[in-house]
């Protein structure tokens, strides 16, 4: 079957399609990740200005 | 009959702010006149770039006048009072930017044969220059009414509202500077002119609702 | 049927069902892409005219396709927003416009890296790239406009009204480019994109779009637990939610 160097190569034509893998991987990671990270954080400042029960502010 | 006078009053509020009317008639005439600046006084190349020149020129001088659009009625609470009278709001709309066109949109198409010369344009093409004009610079306006009822509640809407209605003008800049170019060789023009005036056919009717639309959703907030 | 409808609509419903299915859908989504990229990267045959260059392919169709099905998506949440006054939809078009946004950047960049080596310049005005480039601007339009009000809620009702004049003009948009573009240039064949492709190189595109599908589902839904939460944050529900660790 293709050798690994075949594979990396791509034929000559490497040059063009990973950084078209790389600039999707980039793009699909920043969209999975950063909804989480904003729900984290909006949920913190929510807690850190709701009174804790119990707590008069 | 309610409808004539709001008509009325329209024409007569844009006759009191005459200079309304002078600033997109000037922005269309600068811009035109920057290009053989920009690119070379040659008349072959002007020819050919006259069509685009004058339609991207008209676009955008169309686009510079429909921020304040709904402005002053939002603001001195007229727009309230059409809200509320059983005149329907759609055909209201409907009214005002026609009203507009006429005072922005035909002093363009009356002006441009004069900025085509500039361009060398060939004079036997005049008459299929001011006709695909004619078409197109309505829907401009429709469109740029959708844009200004979307955005008549912010204060400083002018800058956002060409970021919003660009993209949809592309179809009539398209089938606009065509029609211009094929009458320019003297080839026949129907087609990019029958697709434009089906495109102004769509706007007449869709358009007001989505300006109402838009009304509306500004008034309540 | 309809009372799942209904009971769907509910933010503190929808968000606590989200955030059981996020985790599935994430995982099924990479398992799936990862099936895809090893058929279409390691076992698919090189094209006969573009040999190994034609991978590009494998996520410049599928983010092209998904960045025209969000903005689908997005049209019938305006829809259903405006008709039956349901802030969910709303939160369900502000959480996919960055999403369908970054699929159609994503389409752009890849198919110019894709031309580059075909056509031998980085852009080429072919008429899918065009139409795709002014989804972009639309994209861009939407956000500007949702985020452009201090009140949320006239910033969803304006968007939702613009992305439904948006989907009206997008078949014309298209068409326009489409006839713009076989006036000015033959129609540059992007290999691949017809059914006629071999079977080897089909299949994984499939995998992909499956895959694609799956990432946008699992992650519009993250999105719109964001976009829920920002809304909804005075809510008594929203103050259970923060009570509870």
């Amino acid at each position: 079957m293709k050798s690994w160097h075949e594979f990396i190569s791509m034929g000559g034509y490497a040059a063009f399609v990973w950084p078209a893998y790389g600039i999707a991987l980039v793009v699909l990671a920043v969209n999975a990740l950063l909804p989480g990270r904003r729900q984290r954080q909006l949920l913190r400042e929510l807690r850190q200005r709701a009174p804790r029960p119990g707590q008069t502010p | 009959m309610k409808l004539a006078a709001l008509v009325r009053r329209d024409l007569l509020l844009a006759y009191r702010r005459r200079g309304d009317v002078a600033t997109p008639v000037i922005f269309f005439v600068m811009v035109t006149a920057l290009f053989p600046l920009a690119l070379s006084p040659e008349p072959a190349l002007l020819r050919t770039l006259a069509p685009g020149v004058i339609w991207v020129a008209a676009l955008l001088a169309g686009l510079i006048g429909q921020g304040s659009l709904f402005k002053s009625d939002y603001e001195d609470g007229t727009l309230e009072q059409l809200l509320l009278s059983p005149v329907s709001l759609e055909l209201v709309a409907l009214l005002r930017v026609l009203t507009h066109w006429l005072v922005t949109g035909l002093p363009l198409v009356i002006l441009s044969p004069l900025m085509a010369m500039l361009l060398f344009y060939p004079a036997s093409a005049m008459g299929m220059l001011i006709a695909s004009l004619l078409l197109g610079t309505p829907v401009l306006s429709l469109l740029g009414a959708v844009g200004a009822a979307l955005t008549v509640g912010l204060r400083r809407s002018g800058l956002l509202l060409p970021i919003l209605i660009l993209p949809l003008t592309v179809p009539v800049l398209i089938f606009g500077a065509r029609a211009t170019a094929l009458a320019s060789q003297g080839e026949p023009v129907a087609a990019p002119l029958y697709l434009l005036a089906a495109m102004l056919v769509l706007a007449l009717t869709l358009a007001p609702f989505a300006i109402a639309a838009g009304l509306r959703v500004s008034l309540e907030s | 049927m309809f009372t799942w409808f209904h009971k769907l609509a509910s933010p503190p419903y929808f968000y606590l069902l989200a955030e059981r299915l996020v985790p599935w859908f994430a995982w099924a989504s990479l398992l799936i892409i990862l099936a895809g990229l090893y058929g279409g990267l390691w076992l698919a045959p090189p094209d006969y005219q573009q040999g190994d260059g034609f991978r590009i392919i494998y996520i410049h169709v599928p983010s092209a396709w998904m960045s025209m099905f969000a903005y689908a998506v997005m049209a019938v949440a305006a829809a259903i927003g405006l008709i039956w006054r349901m802030k969910l939809a709303h939160a369900v078009s502000a959480a996919a416009a960055p999403l369908g946004a970054s699929f159609a950047f994503l389409a752009l960049v890849t198919g110019s890296l894709w031309g580059k080596p075909m056509w031998g310049t980085y852009w080429v005005w072919d008429a899918r790239l065009t139409s795709e480039l002014i989804l972009l601007f639309l994209y861009v339009g939407y956000i500007a406009l949702n985020q452009a009000f201090e009140d949320q809620r006239t910033g969803d009702r304006a968007s939702a009204i613009l992305t439904l004049v948006g989907s009206v003009n997008l078949p014309i948009i298209h068409y326009s480019v489409q006839w713009w573009n076989t006036l000015h240039q033959g129609p540059t064949v992007f290999v691949g994109t017809g059914s006629d492709i071999a079977p080897g190189m089909l299949v994984p595109l499939l995998v992909m779009i499956a895959g694609f599908m799956l990432y946008f589902a699992a992650f519009v839904m993250k999105r719109i637990q964001v976009e829920v939460l920002r809304r909804e944050r005075n809510t008594n529900w929203v103050q259970e939610l923060i009570d509870k660790p």
